[in-house]
């Protein structure tokens, strides 16, 4: 029971982060329709920025966070501009997109193995604020790891943020409707462009967000990008494009994740993920919550 | 021959098999893979023990001797046959899936394949299976380029390839025309395989060394960036794109990690700046450069012409 509830703990820590970055991807795919293979890239990225802003400049933890989550804002904006806008203005099929995002993901990856070098870098815990310092707290008969706890409290405020955003604001709302029908929600006076450089702003500063707490829990090394991947089966399972789709499908994803490394086989973990990837295509194309196949068309 | 030299002519050669199969499926075909990296594992693996486990299982069990050469017939001809088989229980699942679900399904296929080579000892796991027996020869990969472009080649211009190039252009329009859009979907799948699976074999009996990292993603992504790169639709461009793309990493060996950004921005450049690819949709012989020729200039007359009648077009 014990090391069922311990596996429980671990897995709703891992399916944080993965909810943090499959929301990204989820967010830009609802408006898109193509799979930002670049962000993971962006997380990368961000874990970097955050590394930096702590060590190089010395910046308090909480405004290290801020700048790790703008810049990657920013660069996921660029990214959108200098590289899917043209694409985009000429209506290109969604493959020329995808292939894109990848070059784009070569070049990010490469150009940090080349500059700044393909060795991991630790968060230095003399920088941290001590509740996000390494070592446990004990709850009841568990041990439950500070930084855990800290992604998960991090990730709940965020996506809360993101939640009220869309609900409540009139940019939300116009993010909602764009996602519906970008067709007639220009008609009624959203512009497009506007939505699309804000879904990449909100999927950018996420990814940041994701890829400090990310870096912090293990490690910032330039292949954290393909860690993402796990993001985005995790998008797929609960539905591409939707929201509460993607944050089910990361908890589910992580859950079944630890349990099958707990109870089965480490090696097998993968194996599983990509497992369910097919079977939840073949079986429900749309995921758990997503829109239905007719609308995807 | 410089030793170097001869090395990368193979490899482009190897590629180019590979290529050519996705360049059926995706370029005339209209279908996406990103997992064709695991139907070029299956091919590599199958033919891997057929040349270095299965002469001596028939040694010691039945007292029989196989020729490494005939092994090596043998092994490239199962290789592709797995392969095939393979592709045609993957296209049974998910070739009734729409455009990037497809792409991510297959994704998912060649990940797949690859972990669940890493946790099979047999083959040598993680850690990679060494000294395979060293078989393709230089000669051998031409001869087989020679064969695969004409292969290629015959089956765009037959009644079956004319309509996969209608089901690439109007998939609705191309069924209601009587076209089984789905067998022909499910022929172009078979086909890449097969051919990835030759190119596996080759490989494994080439480099002598297999291991499933070579078989990952990436390897699946620069095979469709060579299609794409070289231009969707034309043989001549896929024969060109890989090519190019297989000698730019080795010319910029020197700059290291620089040359994979190089390879980042060219695949983002191509892709903004020329979506058509090197020479997409045209063939590089006198009568596919007289096509496009005259193309364009029907294209510019009619231009003047629209301009001439008050700008429109």
């Amino acid at each position: 029971m014990n090391q069922f509830l311990q596996q429980l703990v671990n897995g709703l820590s891992i399916g944080s982060i993965y909810a943090l970055m499959a929301v990204g991807y989820s967010l830009v795919y609802s408006i898109m329709n193509f799979s930002n293979f670049a962000h993971g890239s962006v997380i990368m990225l961000g874990a970097y920025f955050g590394f930096f802003a702590l060590t190089l400049l010395g910046l308090p933890f909480a405004l290290a966070f801020f700048v790790a989550a703008s810049g990657t804002a920013l660069f996921a904006v660029a990214l959108e501009r200098l590289a899917y806008k043209p694409l985009r203005d000429r209506k290109a099929p969604f493959l020329y997109f995808i292939i894109t995002a990848m070059g784009a993901s070569i070049f990010i990856d490469n150009s940090v193995i080349a500059t700044i070098g393909p060795t991991p870098k630790t968060f230095p815990q003399a920088s941290l604020p001590s509740f996000l310092r390494s070592g446990s707290v004990e709850i009841g008969s568990l041990n439950v790891g500070r930084v855990d706890i800290a992604m998960f409290v991090i990730t709940a405020i965020c996506l809360a943020a993101l939640v009220l955003f869309i609900d409540k604001t009139k940019m939300g709302k116009a993010i909602q409707a764009t996602a519906y029908n970008m067709k007639a929600s220009a008609l009624m006076g959203i512009n497009p462009g506007f939505v699309i450089i804000l879904v990449f702003a909100i999927g950018g500063a996420l990814a940041g967000v994701a890829g400090v707490l990310y870096g912090m829990k293990y490690q910032v090394y330039p292949q954290m990008s393909s860690i993402t991947m796990k993001s985005f089966i995790a998008a797929v399972f609960g539905g591409l494009g939707s929201l509460p789709g993607a944050l089910l499908g990361s908890v589910l994803l992580a859950l079944i994740e630890t349990f099958v490394s707990g109870y089965v086989s480490t090696q097998l973990r993968d194996l599983f993920a990509f497992g369910i990837l097919i079977a939840m295509l073949v079986i429900r194309p749309q995921g758990i919550m997503g829109k239905s196949m007719e609308d995807k068309a | 021959m410089d030793a170097y030299i001869q090395q990368i002519i193979v490899m482009t050669g190897i590629n180019l098999i590979a290529v050519l199969g996705l360049s059926i499926l995706t370029g005339f075909t209209g279908l996406f893979s990103f997992g064709h990296a695991g139907f070029m594992a299956i091919g590599s693996y199958i033919a891997a023990i057929c040349t270095a486990r299965l002469p001596q299982i028939l040694q010691t069990q039945f007292g029989l001797h196989l020729e490494p050469m005939a092994a090596f017939a043998l092994a490239v001809v199962a290789g592709a046959l797995a392969a095939g088989v393979v592709s045609w229980l993957i296209g049974m699942l998910t070739l009734k899936l729409k455009g990037d679900y497809f792409c991510i399904a297959t994704m998912g296929f060649g990940e797949a394949v690859r972990i669940i080579l890493n946790n099979i000892p047999y083959v040598g796991g993680a850690r990679g299976w060494e000294s395979l027996p060293k078989l393709t020869s230089i000669w051998l990969v031409l001869g087989l380029d020679v064969l695969f472009v004409v292969i290629t080649w015959n089956l765009i211009n037959s009644r079956q390839g004319r309509n996969m190039v209608a089901v690439r252009e109007e998939e609705l329009a191309a069924q209601m025309s009587g076209i089984d859009v789905y067998r022909h979907k499910m022929t172009a799948l078979i086909v890449s395989a097969i051919f990835a699976g030759v190119a596996g074999a080759l490989m494994a009996n080439y480099i002598q060394f297999i291991r499933p990292t070579m078989f990952n993603m990436a390897r699946s992504t620069d095979l469709t960036i060579m299609v794409i790169f070289g231009g969707l639709g034309s043989i001549s461009g896929t024969i060109l794109g890989t090519i190019l793309l297989t000698w730019l990493p080795e010319v910029f060996r020197n700059f290291a990690q620089w040359r994979l950004v190089v390879y980042g921005l060219a695949v983002i450049v191509i892709m903004v700046g020329r979506p058509q690819g090197l020479v997409g949709g045209m063939e590089l012989t006198p009568s596919g450069i007289r096509k496009a020729m005259t193309a364009r200039n029907a294209r510019k007359r009619f231009k003047e012409v629209g301009d001439d009648a008050g700008g429109q077009k």
